[in-house]
């Protein structure tokens, strides 16, 4: 017999990766940009979150400078997006390659070591899982309770209004941006040190373009971001798991579901929004829009 | 201090300027990486730009550029329409995926018939299948208002999953023992997709390319559609005043992107890759929307953005052959040859005038 | 074929003006692999790249290997062969599945250059192609993991369900079972030869289903790190993953190319290399099994390496009958083992293993 708990546990440790960097992806979008370079930043945050681990010992000491590696790699897509005004498709299409390259080529010597052991936190759930779950009521609090999200939201829904108001759009979303390449390094590096404990290129394998649907999914929302990580987690734990009770499972079919929910999701939302009973979320009326101050 | 001022047009000088631009500090940057890595810049620069080109079994890669940039071309010059009206399709992969199976479906189902029609109708239905898969996301924008980005990002991630499908099962072929991949069209004379003129690499996906380089070119500088495309994405609200129907817009530049990347997929099944198989989006699409960005939405500058970065590509595995450069550094140079284009584009866009 | 032959001709033409003349006395047979991984793959490909470099140790400046590694299967590894041909190499690896047809093509071209390609079954005269029987391996570890359980369920994570991972379930199966009659295998495959995080979730739903000894078919040392988690037992795979070592991994089954590469370049220097196709296992040295650990108790250990002794000198065959199919039809009668061609397009599981076949 398959038990529930038991697959709950699975699916919470399949999730953090994703969960992490969906919140990231979250808030940079609340804040009006769409930042294609999630599995960039993720692998640059397995990279370094690895390597820093296995050279002083400690997996908490990874996962800060993860998270500072992140954080730097989306700043060349700040750079780039929010004083040189570039398309943001595009410069995060080539922060994902970038970032694939780059760490492939800088991660030869950490190839076959292991990484020092995960921390095992309550219920036998190792930290980063608590502090994954711990961040979604925190990113909910600051975008709709306090002041700091709200302006960060003004600035997504409409920058131009934003900036009349006389909010530092660009200051904002540089924030942003900042955020959501910690969190994609976070959610990298739990990967490398918490899932395989050893660096291979390339070992993101995708997770970070699942983030984004994630978000998508989540109707902008950070409660949905959980429950998003948890179905598209939920998905791969629960094939898997009927798999192995020998249960003929249509693997390539099941995998999309999550996909075509999202889109089902998404023209959901886009309707209400559409027939004037707005919701709870919403697509951030600037996303993706450059901002350029006239003034 | 400097502040940006926007220009009424992008002056020819800088368009043409920051392209090159862009390499030559690609190069630098690239060449100071591979310093630092401990190869010799000089060589693996010329060993990446140059010996594809010129160097001594150039009279084999050349025509391969062509072979790598035409499936590129064809669907950057689809994007382009479209980025110029600011209608955004990423999904160019999964509907140059989907346009491979549908062109593949015909084929299979034919086989092992001869025929003269197997071949259209497989072009048919390609253009087709990418075509729907184009429509998804301009309908559920017309009827809905859902972001076009969204939707067609996440049908890639459904059409690779159907392409993992077909390989596996109703694809796969029966003489292969039982591993997946569905039959070599390029051993199906019927519907292969051969060189057409022996050592160019010409293939007729490379002629569809030209074709659509051409007529996009009319119809953004000729035609009132084109007119219309640049209206919608320079002023959304004027066009409308103008009698734009934006919605039209929509379907067409998604369908017609769509259409596009289906024939590519379809070319690029019947021909150089020959088979479905788990992996066949192979990133095609994706790498078409740098081109497109790298060509700066025109027709020419396409062109020479697609050969860029097949030269880019083959140029990195002569520099593996070569100097035992790793397969990665491709990707790095890629990426930062589109950071540096699209850092310099601001000069084609804005004057950068002191602040008084 | 007009096409085939004006390119031949223009291929032959382009060897001649790339001033790359044909291999004479005492100059480097120049040789060419392309990998389908990156080198750093800790797996297949990485496995592959060791023994290149064990036939530059073997042959020293008799040889120059070069290599383009992360090449798509398809039109990409049809360039990146041609232009290994046209830079000289007279011998050329290709070393996944899915270069096949790109490899036939390309050996078309070139008449003279020796092409070697793994795991294929096209063969022509200069193409020849090499396997290794994995599971000979597979019945050795089998037979480990039957004798370690003690929850009676076994696991195994696949990548895709092709013939080579369907064999390896079924041998490491049938010598499990004949260790110890009560053992179930339970089956979970990812689609992936390489996707840690997957690899991970596979092995944490074989261990949630109570399984505590598993093996893999797939790259990532992600499974083990799971079973070190769990306190399970696992094995490495492709390479020995030794850093796991004595526990979880207690042992391993290792891809070593070395024997067969340094054979066949041997051979091509010395004018004797003709096509043809090679099936090697433990015998050879091309599937080896690494160190038993201390975790093994020393009676499990010498009956696993008494059987791997029984397989590398030819004496046992792993499907040996009485086999039956899963169904219940009969496969082999007493005594009788399975044929290459039979095993080379396996798509059943032998009897005993409940889980389904994906279909």
């Amino acid at each position: 017999m398959i038990d529930p708990i038991a697959v709950f546990v699975l699916l919470l440790g399949a999730a953090t990766p994703i969960l992490f960097a969906a919140l990231g992806e979250l808030v940079v979008e609340r804040a009006g940009v769409l930042n294609l370079g999630v599995e960039g930043m993720m692998i640059g945050g397995a990279l370094a979150g690895f390597a820093s681990a296995h050279a002083t010992g400690s997996p908490a000491l990874g996962f800060v400078a993860a998270a500072i590696a992140g954080a730097a790699l989306s700043m060349i897509f700040a750079a780039l997006t929010q004083f040189l005004l570039s398309n943001q498709v595009a410069t995060g299409l080539a922060l994902t390659l970038f970032g694939l390259g780059l760490t492939a080529m800088f991660g030869k010597p950490f190839e076959g070591v292991k990484a020092p052991s995960m921390m095992a936190g309550p219920f036998g759930l190792n930290l980063m899982i608590w502090l994954g779950l711990l961040a979604v009521p925190a990113v909910w609090w600051f975008l709709m309770r306090s002041r700091a999200g709200l302006i960060l939201r003004a600035v997504g829904e409409n920058h131009d209004a934003a900036h009349g108001l006389g909010y530092p759009v660009r200051k904002v979303r540089i924030a942003a941006i900042a955020f959501g390449g910690a969190m994609a390094g976070l959610g990298g590096a739990y990967i490398s040190i918490a899932t395989v404990l050893q660096w291979t290129e390339g070992m993101t394998a995708g997770a970070g373009w699942i983030a984004l649907a994630i978000v998508v999914f989540a109707q902008w929302n950070p409660w949905g971001v959980l429950a998003g990580a948890w179905l598209f987690g939920g998905v791969t734990v629960l094939q898997l798991r009927l798999q192995a009770a020998g249960v003929a499972v249509p693997v390539q079919l099941l995998s999309m579901a999550p996909y075509l929910a999202t889109i089902i999701v998404l023209v959901a939302i886009s309707a209400r929004q559409k027939f004037g009973r707005s919701g709870a979320g919403s697509t951030p009326g600037s996303l993706g829009q450059p901002f350029h101050a006239l003034r | 201090m400097f502040r940006l001022e926007p220009r009424a047009s992008a002056p020819l000088l800088w368009q043409v300027a920051t392209p090159v631009m862009a390499v030559i500090a690609t190069m630098i940057t690239g060449g100071l990486l591979f310093a630092a890595l401990g190869f010799d810049p000089v060589a693996s620069i010329r060993t990446i730009f140059w010996d594809p080109l010129f160097g001594p079994a150039s009279g084999y890669s050349r025509p391969q550029l062509l072979v790598k940039a035409g499936p590129l071309i064809l669907i950057a010059s689809g994007l382009a329409l479209g980025f110029r009206a600011g209608i955004w399709n990423i999904g160019a992969e999964g509907q140059y995926i989907i346009g491979a199976i549908c062109g593949a479906a015909v084929a299979l189902a034919a086989y092992p018939h001869e025929a003269f029609w197997i071949f259209p109708a497989m072009i048919v239905a390609g253009a087709v299948g990418g075509w729907a898969w184009g429509m998804i996301p301009a309908l559920l924008r017309n009827w809905f208002g859902a972001s076009e980005i969204l939707v067609s990002l996440m049908l890639v991630y459904v059409a690779q999953k159907i392409a993992a499908w077909m390989a596996f099962g109703p694809m796969k072929n029966p003489e292969g023992f039982n591993f997946p991949g569905s039959r070599n069209l390029q051993q199906y004379p019927a519907a292969s997709n051969p060189e057409l003129i022996a050592n160019t690499g010409l293939h007729w996906g490379g002629i569809a390319a030209l074709v659509a380089l051409v007529v996009t070119w009319f119809v953004m500088s000729r035609h009132i559609l084109g007119f219309r495309i640049r209206t919608a994405g320079a002023a959304p609200r004027a066009a409308r005043f103008a009698g734009v129907r934006p919605e039209r817009l929509v379907a067409l530049c998604l369908g017609l992107s769509g259409a596009l990347a289906g024939l590519a997929g379809l070319f690029e099944v019947a021909g150089p890759a020959g088979q479905i198989t788990e992996s066949f989006g192979s990133g095609y699409g994706f790498t078409a929307i740098i081109v497109a960005f790298l060509g700066r939405l025109h027709p020419l500058g396409i062109l020479l953005a697609g050969l860029l970065m097949a030269l880019t590509y083959i140029g990195g595995e002569l520099a593996q052959m070569m100097l035992n450069l790793p397969a990665s550094t491709v990707q790095v140079f890629q990426g930062m040859l589109l950071f540096f284009l699209l850092g310099f584009d601001i000069l084609t866009r804005y004057r950068i005038r002191r602040r008084a | 074929m007009i096409n085939r032959r004006t390119l031949l001709g223009s291929a032959a033409a382009l060897v001649a003006a790339s001033s790359l003349p044909a291999l004479a006395q005492g100059e480097k047979l120049k040789i060419g692999f392309i990998y389908v991984g990156p080198v750093g793959d800790g797996g297949w490909t990485f496995q592959h790249d060791l023994a290149r470099q064990a036939v530059e140790k073997e042959y020293g400046d008799k040889v120059e290997t070069t290599f383009i590694e992360s090449v798509p299967e398809g039109a990409d590894a049809e360039r990146a062969l041609t232009q290994l041909a046209l830079a000289g190499n007279k011998m050329i690896f290709a070393t996944s599945f899915g270069f096949m047809d790109a490899t036939v093509n390309v050996a078309k071209k070139f008449p003279d250059i020796k092409f070697e390609h793994a795991t294929g079954y096209k063969r022509s005269d200069n193409l020849a192609t090499y396997d290794a029987r994995f599971y000979e391996g597979r019945a050795v570890i089998g037979t480990i993991a039957g004798r370690m359980t003690k929850s009676n369920k076994i696991g195994y994570i696949g990548s895709f369900p092709i013939p080579e991972v369907i064999q390896g379930i079924n041998s490491a199966f049938i010598h499990a079972r004949k260790v110890n009659p009560n053992v179930e295998m339970k089956v979970v495959w990812v689609y992936s030869w390489f996707d840690p995080a997957k690899e991970a979730d596979a092995a944490a739903a074989l261990i949630a289903e109570g399984v505590d000894v598993f093996m893999q078919h797939t790259d990532s040392t992600a499974p083990l790190a799971k079973a070190q988690e769990a306190g399970v037992l696992g094995f490495g795979q492709a390479s020995d993953m030794a850093s796991f070592a004595p526990k979880p991994r207690i042992s391993s089954i290792v891809d070593n190319w070395a024997p067969y590469y340094i054979k066949r370049v041997g051979q091509a220097l010395d004018g004797t290399w003709k096509s043809e196709a090679t099936w090697a296992g433990i015998g050879d040295g091309e599937v080896v099994i690494g160190e038993i650990t201390e975790a093994v108790p020393a009676e499990v250990k010498a009956e696993a390496e008494a059987l791997k002794a029984k397989i590398a000198s030819g004496e046992y065959h792993p499907f040996t009958g009485p086999l039956k199919k899963q169904d219940g039809s009969d496969w082999l009668a007493d005594g009788a083992t399975a044929t290459d061609e039979e095993l080379s397009g396996l798509n059943f599981y032998v009897e005993g293993i409940t889980a389904p076949m994906p279909k």
